[in-house]
């Protein structure tokens, strides 16, 4: 017998989800986190998020083929959701990486590569070396329109990154926040209920905890 | 505005305690880890990197639990090296809580190790260890030559330490932890040549280890050696230097750092 779950993250078998299991427990002690893939179990939840880290090729696959894409455009029409890096992008309508990736959809922009944009961009001079792929590490966040979950947060504060692909800031009517990185990429969208982070708010101390926890008091209305 | 250059604090663990040591030897104890890696987490640290150099395999288990520990209460990245030699330490220690994992020896006597582990785990979660020391001496860099060293310093492995570590990036690792055997706890600051030689070789971010012994040495880590990161042990564990000092350091001198 399961107890109910209140915050559930999504686990579709890709890897490290202890970090972020980690982090929620740290901020809503209260509350019961879960990790799993079992659908009913997910829509009982109040709060869903859908992280992600590896290729998104083998991600969207494995989400697939436990039937959890359909979970997922579920919960997003009903609660609140929160993507967190892959899990972002795979929220999109299509990805560049592993030759080119039909995504979730949920929202109409395109997965680009870091290496791709900067050899199409103008030379650098030497004094400016090229930007190195992964972007990692701590970069700014420009929160360009105000949002629930911006709450207690400075524009400019510094979230962990770390990504070869992104989504650029311009090709998403939903941005709120941005980075960044030889070309203006999201940080963060909004769209109703559903958030998506590009950074990692379970590695990015005070600011990132401070994050979760307003996404877990959040109602899902703007 | 943009990304900031890292600061992380290295923690090497031995039997459950944080030791440091002087050229690999002359060990020093510098305290609980859990407790230390708080410190640095209150201060500011950027990541923090657990190395493990205990010699027996049971203590293996003592790390996984002092990992576990300090992931459930310090909310940035945490490195785990020390030790690793199949894909069952790494996925062990990624579920303890680890977010990436340092490869060293592993990966000299079997590369695959680190193309494999990449492409299960992602390359953002493999750190590909390097310690090397120079074998040629020059005067300037262009002649200068560094080989890989294993076995603490005591073991000539014949392999170039750049042409090692464009070829570990090319087998998928996502960053490199590069550090100087022949500088490593004698405080005269890093090896900037070898330092600069990797960084400008490699197109993934470089962490710069060994031989800080003041601020300033972290400063040329960053603008003559090219380092996307400064890893130092020593200066913080005794007290001389807080995380916080260095960064200020750090920023006043023209670098971008999170403060």
């Amino acid at each position: 017998m399961t107890t109910a779950v209140d915050i559930a993250v999504i686990d579709y078998g890709m890897g490290n989800l202890h970090s972020i299991a980690k982090a929620l427990r740290h901020i809503a002690p209260e509350r019961h986190v879960w990790v799993g893939d079992d659908p009913e179990l997910i829509k009982s939840a109040s709060h869903v998020v859908y992280p992600g880290v590896g290729a998104i090729g083998d991600c969207m696959a494995e989400v697939r083929a436990r039937g959890l894409d359909q979970v997922i455009h579920e919960v997003a029409q009903s609660k609140p959701l929160l993507g967190i890096c892959v899990g972002m992008q795979g929220m999109m309508a299509r990805s560049d990486e592993n030759g080119g990736v039909d995504c979730l959809g949920l929202l109409p922009s395109r997965v680009q590569f870091f290496s791709d944009h900067f050899s199409d961009a103008k030379p650098q001079s030497n004094a400016q070396p090229a930007l190195k792929v992964p972007h990692m590490g701590w970069n700014q966040v420009e929160q360009t329109q105000p949002h629930r979950l911006w709450q207690r947060i400075e524009s400019g504060a510094r979230f962990y990154f770390v990504h070869s692909y992104f989504v650029a800031a311009d090709d998403c009517a939903y941005t709120v926040g941005k980075a960044n990185y030889g070309i203006d990429i999201i940080a963060m969208l909004a769209r109703d209920n559903i958030c998506a982070v590009q950074f990692h708010p379970e590695k990015s101390h005070h600011d990132g905890l401070q994050l979760l926890k307003n996404f877990v008091d959040w109602d899902g209305a703007s | 505005m943009g990304l900031a250059k890292r600061i992380i604090p290295c923690l090497d663990v031995d039997n459950g305690r944080v030791v440091k040591g002087v050229q690999f030897v002359d060990i020093r104890d510098a305290g609980n880890p859990v407790e230390v890696a708080r410190r640095y987490n209150e201060q500011g640290a950027d990541e923090i990197t657990f190395l493990d150099i205990t010699a027996s395999h049971e203590a293996r288990d003592t790390t996984v639990k002092t990992v576990e520990k300090i992931a459930s209460e310090v909310f940035i990245p945490l490195t785990v090296g020390g030790g690793i030699r199949e894909c069952q330490d790494i996925r062990r220690m990624l579920n303890a809580g680890a977010d990436k994992v340092g490869i060293n020896t592993a990966a000299i006597h079997n590369p695959d190790l680190v193309r494999e582990a990449s492409n299960r785990f992602g390359s953002q979660c493999i750190v590909v260890a390097i310690d090397a020391k120079q074998v040629a001496l020059a005067t300037d860099t262009q002649s200068a030559r560094w080989e890989i060293f294993t076995h603490g310093g005591r073991k000539p492995t014949g392999i170039d330490a750049v042409e090692w570590a464009v070829k570990m990036t090319d087998y998928g690792a996502g960053e490199i932890l590069l550090t100087s055997m022949d500088q490593d706890g004698v405080k005269n600051g890093f090896d900037l040549g070898l330092t600069r030689a990797v960084t400008d070789a490699v197109n993934v971010p470089v962490i710069a280890s060994g031989g800080v012994g003041n601020l300033q040495h972290l400063v040329d880590g960053v603008v003559e050696g090219h380092a996307d990161a400064v890893l130092a042990a020593s200066i913080f564990h005794f007290g001389e230097y807080s995380i916080g000092d260095a960064k200020q350091y750090m920023a006043d001198h023209g670098i971008e750092m999170r403060l």
